[in-house]
């Protein structure tokens, strides 16, 4: 009981920041350079033409009135229409955020995977050839960037090798979506029993999420190697291998239990990072997500839409970092303790 | 009557950016069944590499060039790591220092003293409970079923300490290594830990090597004392035969730095000098430097053990003896 009330209080504490957000992503898009007004109104439109359209969007009232109208809306659940889609925001957002979250979950896990016991291997054995490879490939992950991951990816496996389809969004013309249930191809072809179309995705979110992968994998396998390092010298392993415990015990149930603490805080922010190299990935893979949604949207100067995508984006950092202090109770009674 | 354990000859040297450090050199000591021998020696002395080195925990940048450790007919340091782990905690076990920070600060004491008991035989899952129970109940926890479920951060340092006991004790041990077992403690828990591991060690018949800097703590809880010097033992005799004539200028400077209930504190003096840097080349004797006694042949190279003619189970090492 006390955990729901610990997560209500986590929500109303996050209120000031998302009205922060709010505000400062309403401030931006009006300081950034364009007028939505003269490009919607064409390339042909006269001043004459363009004051109605400025009128029409709204663009003539003063700043506070604007703010006011749009925080209103939100209120209402109304996020404002995209000018260059001509769809409600919250439609487009509601649309493409799956196909985000799946590649970006989908990378993450990937670098978990990889990382975790990685890092785990490299501190256990100091200085031997796996300790050398996690330095090889942390130095690695954190000189790549992330497009140039991505186009080396489609350039060796779908170019020279043929072995993956074309990077060109989450499915190819002869495979329809799954009914949407979650809106993660993945999850949704599995409860619709679609082994085809489970394959299928699973084809075409690979390197993109691999991508992902390979630049999350570097601050995790760092961080997970460094902890575990921390962890293996202190007083309770010791205790523990005093005691005659068995390696694995003293490995997992003692070590890595204890290092998890500080890799959690570090999957936080790499999670951050990876929405952020997510925009470059979907422009490179042609990811239908909210990503390359956003980029168009600021070429636009459409407004609504980058102010719906950074509000999405805040209300995703604020799960995020709720998820994160509710695992960290889950692993640590000194934190659950003290709320 | 052969020993219990038996430290022989045992040199152990780091590796470490400041050079190799000659931590302890041809140590030897050795405890008989049920005995106390305390090890006493000022701090960086090498207690508790001499007891790392016993237990098979010294770490990766540590080096044995010499030295034998048999306990029970067994050569602890050729053993393999898997005969090793069914000795420790089995056989032998030892609680630190800090007892706070040795114990896991994310798993409940009773799920730690579980690890162990069903580490070292087969316990069905209810009795290891149960057993855990006992353990706390042992080393006289109040309300042991309900502190199974605390986590270290809700007790107290002397109930932690009483915790390591609980998980050093719970396979009934024939050795325990308490190493500084009450330094950080506050005073009144301090005099019961010591009393709560005499009167543990009587019960059980349990040998305990007893490391600490305080003199005065020593002579009141071991049969035995040995004083070690920058990684050398300098002095072992029985404790009422150590008191009564230390034949080792170390022995009679730690004691003249002890506080008993004849002397005022203000007469106390420590004993001047420090220890050697361990990472350069050392004399025979690492006393020789801070020693009113020395003579020219301190220097000599050989052995330097002697017994007392009058009491032949008390040693030193010095050639100028007092
Ligand atoms: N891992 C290590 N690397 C290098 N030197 C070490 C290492 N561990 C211990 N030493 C050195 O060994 C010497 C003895 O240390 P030890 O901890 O055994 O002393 P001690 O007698 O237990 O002292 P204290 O009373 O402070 O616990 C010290 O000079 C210390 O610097
Ligand atoms: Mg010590």
């Amino acid at each position: 009981m006390s955990g729901l009330a610990t997560i209500a209080k986590r929500l109303l504490e996050a209120l000031p920041t998302l009205f922060g957000v709010i505000l400062v992503t309403f401030m931006l898009t009006r300081a950034l350079p364009g007028d939505p007004a003269v490009f919607y109104a064409g390339p042909a439109a006269d001043a004459e033409s363009i004051a109605q359209v400025r009128h029409a969007m709204g663009l003539d009232r003063s700043l506070p009135v604007q703010f006011a109208s749009y925080v209103e809306g939100l209120a209402a659940g109304d996020w404002g229409v995209s000018l260059s889609t001509g769809r409600d925001v919250t439609e487009e957002l509601s649309r493409r955020l799956p196909a985000s979250l799946e590649l970006t979950l989908l990378g993450l896990l990937i670098a978990i995977v990889v990382a975790i016991p990685l890092g785990v291997l490299a501190a256990t054995r100091p200085n031997s050839w796996v300790d050398h490879i996690c330095r090889i490939i942390v130095t690695t992950g954190v000189s790549m960037p992330v497009f140039f991951t991505g186009l080396l990816l489609v350039y060796v496996f779908y170019y020279l090798l043929g072995w993956a389809p074309a990077p060109l969004g989450r499915l190819d013309f002869m495979h329809i979506a799954p009914d949407r249930v979650t809106g993660l191809y993945l999850v949704d072809s599995l409860i619709a029993g679609d082994v085809e179309v489970f394959r299928a995705s699973l084809a075409h979110i690979f390197l993109p999420a691999l991508t992902l992968g390979i630049f999350a994998l570097a601050p995790i396998a760092r961080m997970t190697r460094a902890a575990m390092l921390d962890v293996l010298s202190s007083d309770y392993i010791r205790t523990a291998r005093a005691s005659g415990l068995a390696t694995r015990t003293v490995l997992f149930t003692y070590a890595l239990r204890n290092a998890l603490l500080s890799v959690l805080t570090t999957l936080g922010m790499v999670f951050s990072f990876l929405l952020g190299a997510n925009v470059l990935v979907e422009k490179v893979f042609s990811w239908p997500g909210i990503g390359s949604f956003a980029i168009d949207a600021l070429v636009a100067s459409d407004y609504a839409a980058v102010q719906g995508f950074v509000l999405a984006m805040a209300l995703l950092f604020v799960t995020l970092n709720l998820t994160i202090d509710l695992l960290y109770a889950v692993i640590d009674p000194r934190i659950r303790a003290a709320s | 009557m052969s020993a219990l354990l038996e430290v022989s000859d045992l040199s152990v040297e780091f590796r470490s950016r400041a050079g190799t450090v000659h931590v302890l050199d041809h140590v030897a000591l050795s405890i008989a069944r049920g005995e106390t021998l305390a090890v006493v020696g000022e701090s960086g002395s090498g207690k508790s590499v001499a007891a790392f080195s016993i237990m098979g925990i010294l770490d990766d940048a540590a080096r044995i060039p010499n030295g034998q450790v048999q306990f029970g007919g067994m050569d602890l340091l050729n053993a393999n790591r898997r005969d090793l782990d069914e000795v420790r905690g089995r056989e032998m076990a030892m609680i630190f220092q800090s007892p706070r920070t040795a114990l896991n600060p994310i798993r409940k004491v009773g799920h730690q003293i579980e690890d162990v008991l069903r580490r070292h035989g087969p316990v069905a899952r209810g009795d290891a409970k149960r057993r855990a129970i006992e353990a706390l109940e042992q080393v006289r926890i109040p309300d042991p079923a309900r502190r199974y479920d605390a986590y270290p951060f809700e007790l107290s340092g002397g109930l932690c300490q009483r915790v390591m006991i609980a998980i050093a004790l719970c396979c009934k041990p024939r050795l325990l290594i308490a190493d500084e077992p009450i330094t950080g403690l506050d005073v009144t828990t301090q005099a019961t830990i010591m009393d709560l591991l005499a009167e543990l060690g009587r019960e059980t018949g349990l040998a305990t090597l007893l490391i600490t800097h305080d003199l005065a703590l020593a002579s009141q809880y071991a049969d035995r004392i040995a004083v070690m010097h920058a990684g050398q033992v300098v002095e072992t005799a029985p404790t009422a035969s150590l008191f009564a004539a230390p034949r080792h200028p170390y022995t009679a400077g730690l004691m003249a730095a002890t506080p008993t209930s004849t002397t005022s504190l203000d007469a106390l003096e420590s004993v001047p000098g420090r220890i050697p840097p361990l990472n350069a080349d050392l004399p025979v004797c690492r006393f020789a430097e801070r020693c009113p006694r020395r003579v020219a042949e301190c220097d000599d190279p050989g052995p330097r053990f002697d017994a007392d003619v009058q009491a032949p189970d008390h040693y030193f090492a010095c050639r100028r003896p007092l």
